[in-house]
């Protein structure tokens, strides 16, 4: 086949993907997909692997020092879901022809990112709560959107996730009622956990969709179901009311009801603070990274012995057959 | 050549694009392509699904439902685990 007709395939069945793409069928893994649908799906799905991975670092920071033994099941229950999801992820990213090792390795060395938020510190019991409350509330506002994602087994895992994921919110959401109606210190630590998570939660829906990179593409090949901005609204939206029963300040002090946009109209975020954190000068960067590492280089003597064990099984299967 | 202990293979039908293959059945076959074919002639005859896979009952590792009680026990007494363990506040309508 020549250059020319082989192109000419190439645009057939990129338009025969789109109409199936429009039509809402689901992409599958042994269907034909333009090279840039496999890359873009790749760079998305595996940075939301690496985040839950990299997500259960803030929080196992606080599993030893939960203040109860009840807080600390939850606590365990929820980084053990986390783990799971990773795992969800990692699999259904696999389909697209990538290997674990080289996901593993893009974020090792930083060529993958994962969610900004993570690189913040976990300083109090009051930031257990703000991150259940508010990291995972922004992340599941995007996951029920990707639920409707045109990958099948992207869409699968979100459905999986977000049924996984429903008390992860409502725990953080406990812990900050507890502290917010509790004593003064307990309330000024419910306030300043919110303070400082607020923002980075809002900016875990990405930059603006005029800045988005990815957001034109994904959005047409409906990778993305709804933009980060109008994500971003729905989460300030629904915040507004939860932040009021808890009885604390609005960190947004120019938070105002549209009613014409039948929206809050909100501050800019700080996109200095969101680029920066993003390319590496977050608190926690390269602890994080170094944290996984080593416990990827601690776990090695386990998956030797699994291959030692296995080598060790079929010898001897071996020589019982003989 | 035997003909009489053909493989048993175990057949799994996608309904739809977008949902997960559901196993349906099975069936004996000589070889995997043609127990794909003999799935489609069997268990696909009013389309039923839009994609198939066969599997070698063989290779399939099942745990034992006599075992249920140890082997997923120590999941089913963990309530917190459900969201509706969390009581929400009443003003509170859209988490």
């Amino acid at each position: 086949m020549s250059d020319h007709t082989k192109l000419e395939v190439e645009h057939e069945l990129e338009i025969a993907f789109q109409a199936k793409i429009d039509d809402e069928q689901k992409v599958e893994p042994k269907d034909w997909m333009p090279e840039g649908y496999r890359k873009n799906l790749i760079r998305q799905m595996s940075q939301h692997a690496h985040s839950e991975v990299i997500g259960m670092q803030p929080e196992g920071n606080w599993i030893t020092r939960a203040p109860s033994l009840r807080r600390k099941a939850v606590l365990l229950a929820k980084v053990q879901d986390e783990a799971g999801h990773g795992l969800y992820l990692y699999s259904a990213t696999e389909t697209l022809g990538i290997s674990r090792s080289q996901m593993i390795e893009a974020l090792q060395t930083g060529t993958a990112k994962y969610a900004s938020i993570f690189n913040y510190p976990t300083q109090t019991w009051g930031d257990m709560g703000a991150i259940g409350w508010l990291v995972d509330g922004a992340a599941i506002c995007n996951q029920v959107s990707l639920q409707r994602t045109s990958y099948g087994p992207y869409a699968r895992g979100m459905i999986r996730i977000c049924k996984e994921e429903s008390f992860h919110q409502r725990q953080g959401y406990q812990i900050m009622i507890e502290l917010a109606h509790g004593t003064p210190a307990q309330k000024k630590m419910a306030q300043d956990s919110l303070n400082r998570f607020y923002w980075p939660s809002l900016m875990m829906f990405g930059p603006h969709d005029s800045d988005s990179a990815h957001s034109a593409k994904s959005m047409k090949w409906k990778i993305k179901r709804e933009t980060n901005d109008d994500l971003r609204q729905k989460f300030i939206d629904q915040t507004v009311s939860q932040i009021e029963y808890l009885g604390l300040e609005h960190p947004d002090k120019a938070l105002v009801w549209n009613e014409e946009r039948n929206h809050y109209d909100s501050s800019d975020l700080d996109w200095d603070e969101f680029y920066s954190v993003i390319n590496g000068n977050g608190h926690c960067n390269r602890q994080r990274i170094q944290h996984h590492i080593k416990a990827h280089e601690e776990g090695a003597w386990v998956r030797e012995a699994m291959a030692a064990y296995k080598q060790k099984k079929q010898l001897k299967n071996a020589t019982n057959a003989a | 050549m035997t003909t009489e202990k053909l493989e048993l293979f175990e057949v799994f039908v996608r309904p739809k694009r977008g949902l997960d293959h559901k196993h349906v059945g099975s069936l004996h076959a000589e070889d995997k392509e043609q127990a794909l074919e003999y799935a489609r002639d069997v268990y696909t005859r009013r389309t039923e699904g839009i994609s198939i896979w066969v599997v070698k009952s063989g290779d399939i590792c099942a745990s034992q439902e006599d075992d249920r009680e140890s082997f997923f026990d120590p999941s089913d007494d963990k309530p917190y685990r459900h969201a509706t363990y969390y009581p929400l506040p009443k003003e509170i309508s859209n988490m």
